[in-house]
């Protein structure tokens, strides 16, 4: 046991989590922290690495682009008030796409609150809606119990956010601090192994099936059950299509691996949602940007659902077979009782699909040989230059849709995409989050030129941290994807989707980070290879055809079968 | 889908804005809390919640899921009246001369199984319990005669007609669980 002020003791609880970088802006309520901080930044006995973004909001996707590629806790410090609010956004894009992230929140002196004191807000009441957990610390004594609760529920489970809350009395008070472990609460115990009865019965069902089919969601990257996700696929020979964020769990070159599921997914797997027999979800949810219209969504078909999250089996879809439990292992469990088995004419009726998909959609956008540049042929060629093997980092809206159905995978925590909130202005601190966890890797950022705007200011972040981010700013003039919403379902009433746009090169040099524009297809490659050459940050503006439009496409509201290859 | 009322029952640690975290659930679903209860239960140290809403089955399914992922809510379930044995308690003031002029307090007394709690100069405060519609039926009835000064209904206290509290089953294996780690 040792003395220390509590504001040390955080820090030092953090590292008992084995914290090693934190994503943060100082401010009036937190300086206890960063006072503190400061020696375990700086000097021989460094053992934090903090990066100062330059909006809070910054803080927590940075946060999120760090866990998504590396597994681990994401770590945000703030100040109170509106240092607190500007976290909101980043909270619950974490909820919602179940990315573990701390947000440490400075608070005013215990004595103030519901003063409405200076730089006070009622963080843990806004927060509470999306969160796992948020927590007020007033005690310094409370420090080490709240830490170590607030990664065991961040990390455990299905993953999500947590907050505390540190009023300024709590951080400079003394403590005698001792580090705690927290690995069981009685109210809170996430499910893990299934019923052996619910894996009878999956196994059956999914041994009786004929027309098998499996959507593969984020749990299995969050489970680590990639290894396990292919020993049943194949066992079974069983096709599968995969969710936004359940991108990479497979490569895209496995034989099973049927592509993108969804409104801007590929076609085979979406028609042949609603025609196979036994319909197997893995750690998904069923988003309605997956199934669309809910009333014709998979009819035909046996559901077997595998979730981790209770309240997730039945929500949007009436289920079968609920496997509650963590897919590590409820996925080798059914795997074991089932028979192998082949089911080669039906994966070959992907095919015809896959073909036409590649005449009228792929083909034109990836292989143009005439016009302006396409978006989908840009990430392409990223793809190719970093030998499919690249983190993709992605905005919201057409870039991010061009990028998750032309980058191609070979690892898996490859993808670092905003799903269920759809955050624009996502992708810039994500994508600084991502690199700075995995630094040996290459992070291929994809974006627009509304979405970059959103954060532009996280250049900043770079140019101080010196973080090799590549960033690709397809830029179309426009707020791409309202504009094709626009154009296709609102009598092309192009309302505020025009955009008059900075000089991105000249904003890129005033903060030291190289960059080139290309407006040719015969330059492309070249610009790909140039922005590729080393390990330092880079902007690769592309101007593309401005009313490229993201195809195939389920139109809202419609049967997934409705899918168009064209306006 | 036909809606109709369930009793929501949830057991949860003792912490400060666990209210706040049950109703928000209600709201996101548009349901209204008809009756709110919460009082320390029958095991030291967890809380009882007991709340009625009228909702569809599928509805009212998926909230209490909901409600029960929470970090430290301890179980959450629902029934149906059927399932239940139930009471509420109301409190009515009146005016002591106006219930004099009624005549008989016997026949009320007899009739509506009321307590008298308070008797002054000026007003008499009595207590009734029984459902929402007999609570209800006095204070229609004595609104129209005599009127009621005050009148105040709880929420509803539920206990199911099993032999057990639910609760204690899953405590048992969340001990098990604790044991097995030490």
């Amino acid at each position: 046991m040792k003395k220390m002020k509590g504001s040390e003791a955080l820090l030092e609880a953090l590292i008992n989590e084995g914290v090693d970088t934190i994503f943060g802006y100082p401010g009036g309520q937190i300086i206890p922290v960063y006072d503190a901080l400061y020696n375990y930044t700086e000097g021989k006995n460094r053992r934090l690495r903090h990066v100062l973004v330059r909006h809070e909001q910054a803080a927590t996707h940075a946060a999120e682009g760090y866990s998504r590629v590396s597994g681990k806790v994401g770590v945000c410090l703030v100040t109170s008030g509106p240092g607190a609010t500007n976290t909101i956004t980043g909270i619950g894009d974490a909820m919602i796409d179940s990315t573990p992230i701390v947000v440490i929140t400075g608070q005013v002196v215990s004595s103030l609150l519901g003063t409405d004191a200076f730089q006070e807000i009622d963080v843990v009441g806004i927060t509470q809606p999306i969160t796992k957990w948020a927590y007020q610390i007033r005690r310094p004594e409370d420090i080490a119990w709240a830490v170590a609760r607030a990664f065991y529920i961040a990390s455990s489970g299905r993953p999500g956010p947590v907050v505390l809350d540190f009023t300024k009395d709590a951080q400079v008070a003394m403590v005698d601090y001792e580090p705690v472990k927290c690995d069981f609460i009685r109210s809170y115990i996430p499910a893990s192994k299934p019923e052996d009865d619910a894996v009878c019965k999956a196994a059956e069902l999914i041994g009786s099936a004929q027309k098998p089919f499996a959507l593969v969601g984020q749990g299995v990257i969050l489970g680590n059950a990639e290894k396990e996700l292919m020993a049943f696929l194949e066992k079974a020979d069983i096709p599968a299509g995969y969710t936004l964020l359940g991108e990479s769990a497979m490569p895209t070159d496995f034989r099973l691996n049927k592509g993108f599921l969804g409104m801007h997914g590929n076609i085979g797997p979406n028609m042949k949602t609603n025609e196979c027999d036994v319909l197997i979800a893995i750690g998904m949810r069923f988003d309605d940007r997956v199934t669309s219209n809910l009333n014709t969504y998979a009819k035909q078909a046996k559901i077997v659902h595998l979730d981790i999250d209770a309240s997730e089996l039945g929500k949007n879809v009436p289920i079968d077979v609920p496997v509650l439990g963590d897919v590590k292992h409820s996925l080798p469990a059914i795997t074991e009782k089932l028979q192998p088995a082949k089911h080669t004419e039906w994966i070959r009726s992907f095919d015809e699909h896959d073909k036409r998909e590649y005449d009228e959609v792929i083909a034109p956008e990836v292989f143009p040989q005439s016009g302006y540049l396409k978006m989908g042929e840009v990430v392409n060629c990223v793809s190719e230059a970093v030998n499919h093997d690249a983190v993709l980092v992605t905005d919201v809206g057409q870039n991010q849709m061009m990028a998750a159905r032309y980058f191609k995978f070979k690892r898996s925590r490859s993808v670092v995409t905003s799903g269920g909130l759809g955050t624009m202005g996502y992708g810039l601190p994500a994508a600084i989050g991502a690199k700075i966890a995995c630094p040996e890797r290459t992070v291929c950022f994809f974006t627009g030129d509304g979405g970059i705007q959103m954060t532009v200011q996280e250049l900043g972040t770079i140019l101080q941290e010196r973080t090799g981010v590549k960033i690709i700013l397809l830029n179309n003039n426009w707020l791409g994807m309202v504009r094709q919403w626009q154009e296709l379902f609102y009598d092309e009433c192009y309302s505020q989707t025009r955009m008059i746009n900075p000089d991105f090169m000249q904003l890129a040099q005033s903060y030291g980070i190289a960059s080139r524009l290309v407006s040719e297809r015969s330059e492309l490659k070249d610009a790909v290879a140039d922005m590729l050459k080393d390990d330092k940050p880079y902007l690769l503006v592309v101007n593309v055809e401005e009313e490229n439009m993201v195809f195939p496409m389920v139109p809202p509201g419609h049967t997934i079968t409705d899918i168009t290859t064209k306006k | 889908m036909e809606k109709r009322l369930y009793t929501v029952t949830i057991f949860s640690e003792n912490t400060v804005g666990l209210l706040n975290q049950i109703t928000i659930i209600f709201t996101r679903r548009q349901l209204n809390i008809e009756t709110l209860s919460v009082s320390p239960s029958a095991l030291k140290g967890i809380h009882k919640f007991t709340i009625t809403s009228y909702a569809s089955h599928d509805i009212i399914d998926k909230v209490v899921k909901q409600i029960d992922k929470r970090v430290d809510i301890i179980k959450a379930y629902y029934n149906t009246d059927d399932e239940l044995v139930s009471q509420e308690i109301a409190l009515y003031k009146v005016a002591t001369d106006k219930l004099l002029e009624l005549g008989s307090i016997e026949a009320l007394i007899r009739n509506y199984g009321i307590r008298v709690l308070e008797m002054t100069k000026t007003c008499v405060v009595f207590e009734k319990t029984g459902a929402y519609e007999e609570t209800q039926k006095l204070f229609d009835e004595l609104s129209q005669s005599i009127g009621v000064l005050q009148f105040i209904r709880s929420g509803r206290v539920a206990i199911t007609k099993s032999k057990v509290e639910r609760l204690s089953d899953m405590l048992a294996s969340i001990e098990k669980q604790v044991a097995r780690k030490q």
